[in-house]
């Protein structure tokens, strides 16, 4: 077998599965932290008795973040140390920051969470979802300082050779905001805030579906779709901003998410179609003519670099670029619509049953964007691990034998569906035990 | 600042960070490996896992913590040891991926059979790490073999030779006696009276296997020893003196001063591990040449000045402030552990 692609597939598997959770997990925090302050200023119970529920889902779903995120940290040792020791004088220092600055606040004021509610005061415990939220917003933003200088490297100069050869830092600063970071991040925060609110607002529609928790229910879609809106808008916002950077910095990679082959002046934007690689066209094409050039360069006239002022070598993969990409664009769209609807439907969204089933329907959708959003911006950076600088194939371990990745493998995918199947079982096992009022907890709860 | 006093200052530094880690993930590792045996019913173990559940996440944080700045500052130490050591690592990740959820998952479901599964998950997710983290100081201290271009050359089984299985087992009575005496210190009634003999039987194992280490090391990892200092030896004076004043303090049934001469114990033996291998963080076993040195040193192995110094920045301002919210929350969680229907 092929070290390089198990080494790929592996890194590739954790690293979506550990990415289904950070995301959901800092939407959640910060709309825990949102209800814990209506709580603060009206004191009214209910809210009281929406925190504990959504801190209960918030701290499940966050145990396996932090499992999955372990193995994060230590793969690019184990499976890719030629690139850690390309990488590491710049690359080593955010994961290092992540930690000082990120996961100790978050992992040290979530145990006040858990355990800690009649040991502080109501002050206390609001200030600790915040320390919370913000610790998980701190991490996020430290990861992908990491990942965007693999994406545009910045303020770095090669030296050494062989095995010493490699990036050093010039500049930390102008490492840190390279030209991707800001509006990767912010994509990737609007994101993933839209995802909690896309949990929040579905649970409860099934809630109000169901008939059951009323007021509760309520509250969480209200505050679910109110957030959703804003987020699905900023979506929109900070993905023009990250594809107009994409478009300057790796033009290859905007290149193969439009399925361009040929430079064109007064590019079209794709909607929707087949691209074929090998026959260099893109079939069944629907395009708006010259919005690629005028959403890039504000010209509609404006040439855009296709494919063919690359090597062919250096190409991205083209289909696995353009599906994801463009299916990440479509569910966008399909947010604003669903948040949007619901926040004109005034009071009927709240009893109109085809809306809420569409709402809850959609819970799983935020997912599914953040996962192919992740793919288009991984794979269409390819074949680089390092962009123009080291190829993926030259930055895997060179002494890690391929069988022992394919073990490595095969135990990951065994242990993290085991991990996925029993996470959703424990889910739905609190939310159809629903809410309960921490006033008066039943007392199974108090003897447990 | 010049670049070799940061590297030196980077030493001491990812030393603190490691030793930081053994010190307090030691303490829920060791009350991990011990859960079947101290605590026998659903309740006694529910205390067990409340003991610990507040702080192992923040903990283990300090392992991930020194891992970053492991690659930060010495990033051909990190990519060595992580792809070299892959198995061994790997056995580490799945353990502590296990060992991760079971605090959360446990208390969801009554049934009993589910608890004892992820009892068991606690219980091995510990003993793993307790366990092969030792192994890992056993090589380091005795070198691996490596090649001119810092690529480890041996094999998964070459880690497994006898002297770095003592470290091993000594690693883990180590963990285990630590742990006893953190549960003294938070439990009440059967659990505290186990925590108690296991703290006085883990103290013996660690005081025998410290001596046979020792031993053993003068013979398997001699070059250790080479050219080191005559104050050197204040360390293992030291390291004897808080395992005895432990014992006086168990005897005399002063299990917060115990804890903290248990905690001096590991920060003493870690400073032994760190003064022994200066200026190597990964020596070799074979005759090679790296850059003028026989293995992986703070010289030819480090980050640029630049990125030492712009961590050192970081370490200073960050540093400070987590430990002052650390030792907040623990003293919102101070006392001993009170069942209520919150957490787990």
């Amino acid at each position: 077998m092929d070290p390089v692609l198990l080494a790929r597939i592996q890194f590739g598997l954790t690293a979506a599965f550990h990415f289904l959770y950070p995301p959901v997990t800092i939407g959640l925090a910060w709309l825990i932290v949102y209800i814990g302050w209506r709580y603060l200023r009206t004191a009214d119970p209910e809210y009281e008795t929406m925190m504990a529920f959504w801190i209960k889902l918030f701290a499940m779903l966050f145990a396996v973040g932090v499992a999955t995120g372990i193995t994060m940290e230590f793969q690019f040792g184990t499976n890719w140390s030629t690139y850690s020791r390309f990488v590491g004088d710049i690359f080593g220092s955010p994961l290092a920051a992540e930690g000082v600055f990120a996961f100790f606040l978050e992992s040290t004021f979530l145990g006040v969470l858990i355990f800690g509610r009649r040991r502080v005061s109501r002050g206390f415990y609001w200030f600790s979802t915040l320390m919370v939220a913000i610790g998980s917003t701190l991490s996020a933003f430290w990861i992908i300082v990491a990942n965007s200088w693999q994406q545009t490297p910045t303020a770095y100069r090669i030296v050494g050779e062989g095995a010493f050869r490699r990036a050093e830092l010039t500049n930390f600063l102008a490492a840190v905001f390279n030209p991707s970071t800001l509006p990767r991040y912010t994509h990737t925060v609007v994101a993933s805030i839209l995802t909690g609110a896309f949990f929040m607002a579905g649970i409860g529609a099934w809630y109000l579906l169901k008939g059951r928790h009323r007021e509760f229910a309520r509250r969480s879609l209200h505050i679910g779709l109110a957030a959703a809106a804003a987020a699905s808008l900023l979506i929109l916002v900070t993905g023009h901003l990250h594809s107009e950077q994409v478009g300057l910095t790796q033009p290859a990679k905007m290149a193969a998410f439009e399925g361009l082959f040929r430079t064109e002046q007064g590019a079209g934007l794709v909607i929707w179609g087949f691209p074929d690689a090998a026959n260099q066209t893109v079939r069944l094409r629907i395009a708006v003519p010259r919005l690629l050039s005028f959403l890039l360069y504000f010209d509609p006239n404006a040439t855009v670099a296709g494919l063919d002022q690359f090597p062919r070598e250096d190409w991205p993969p083209v289909e696995l670029s353009f599906y994801p990409y463009h299916l990440m664009v479509l569910l966008g769209g399909w947010f604003i619509l669903i948040s949007w609807l619901g926040l004109l439907l005034g009071k009927r969204r709240f009893t109109n049953r085809t809306f809420l089933w569409a709402v809850l329907l959609s819970l799983p959708l935020p997912w599914l964007s953040l996962e192919l959003g992740w793919m288009a911006a991984e794979l269409g950076r390819q074949p680089w691990a390092v962009y123009g600088l080291l190829r993926t194939r030259d930055a895997v371990s060179v002494v890690v034998p391929a069988e022992q990745v394919l073990a490595t493998i095969i135990l990951f995918v065994l242990i993290y569906s085991a991990l996925l199947a029993l996470l959703i079982f424990l889910l739905v096992r609190e939310i159809a035990r629903g809410p309960a009022s921490p006033a008066h907890v039943p007392a199974k709860e108090v003897a447990r | 600042m010049s670049h070799a006093l940061l590297q030196n200052i980077w030493f001491l530094l990812i030393g603190v960070l490691l030793t930081g880690y053994a010190i307090l993930d030691g303490f829920d590792l060791g009350a991990g490996v011990l859960l079947p045996w101290v605590a026998r019913n659903d309740r006694e173990r529910r205390m067990v896992f409340h003991a610990i559940g507040p702080f192992w996440d923040g903990n283990e944080v300090w392992l991930l913590t020194g891992g970053g700045a492991l690659f930060a500052a010495f990033p051909h130490v990190y990519a060595t040891v992580f792809s070299g050591f892959y198995l061994a690592l790997m056995l580490v990740l799945f353990a502590l991926i296990f060992r991760a959820v079971s605090f959360e998952f446990r208390s969801r479901v009554e049934s009993p059979r589910w608890r004892a599964f992820w009892d068991g998950a606690l219980c091995v997710g510990s003993l793993v790490p307790a366990l092969l983290l030792g192994v890992a100081v056993g090589n380091v201290m005795r070198g691996v073999p490596l090649t001119a271009d810092m690529e480890y050359a041996g094999s998964f089984f070459t880690l497994l030779n006898p002297f770095s299985l003592l470290v091993g087992i000594t690693g883990l009575a180590m963990f285990v006696t630590h742990g006893a005496v953190y549960l003294m210190n938070k439990t009440n009634g059967a659990v505290a009276e186990r925590a108690r003999k296991w703290a006085l039987r883990g103290w013996f194992a660690l005081l025998i296997l410290t001596l046979l280490t020792g031993a053993a090391a003068r013979w398997d990892a001699p070059a250790r020893f080479q050219g080191k200092p005559a104050l050197i030896w204040v360390l293992p004076a030291l390291v004897l003196l808080f395992m005895a004043a432990t014992r006086v303090f168990l005897a005399q049934h002063h299990p917060g001063k115990a804890f903290l001469t248990s905690s001096l114990t590991i920060g003493g033996l870690m400073a032994l591990f760190g003064a022994a291998c200066y200026p190597y963080l990964l020596p070799a076993r074979n005759v090679v040449d790296i850059a003028g040195y026989q293995g992986l040193s703070i010289f030819n192995a480090s980050a640029s000045q630049l990125t030492l110094l712009t961590m050192l920045i970081i370490a200073l301002i960050g540093v400070p402030i987590m430990l002052a919210y650390t030792a907040y929350i623990y003293r919102i969680f101070r006392g001993k552990v009170v069942l209520e229907e919150e957490g787990y």
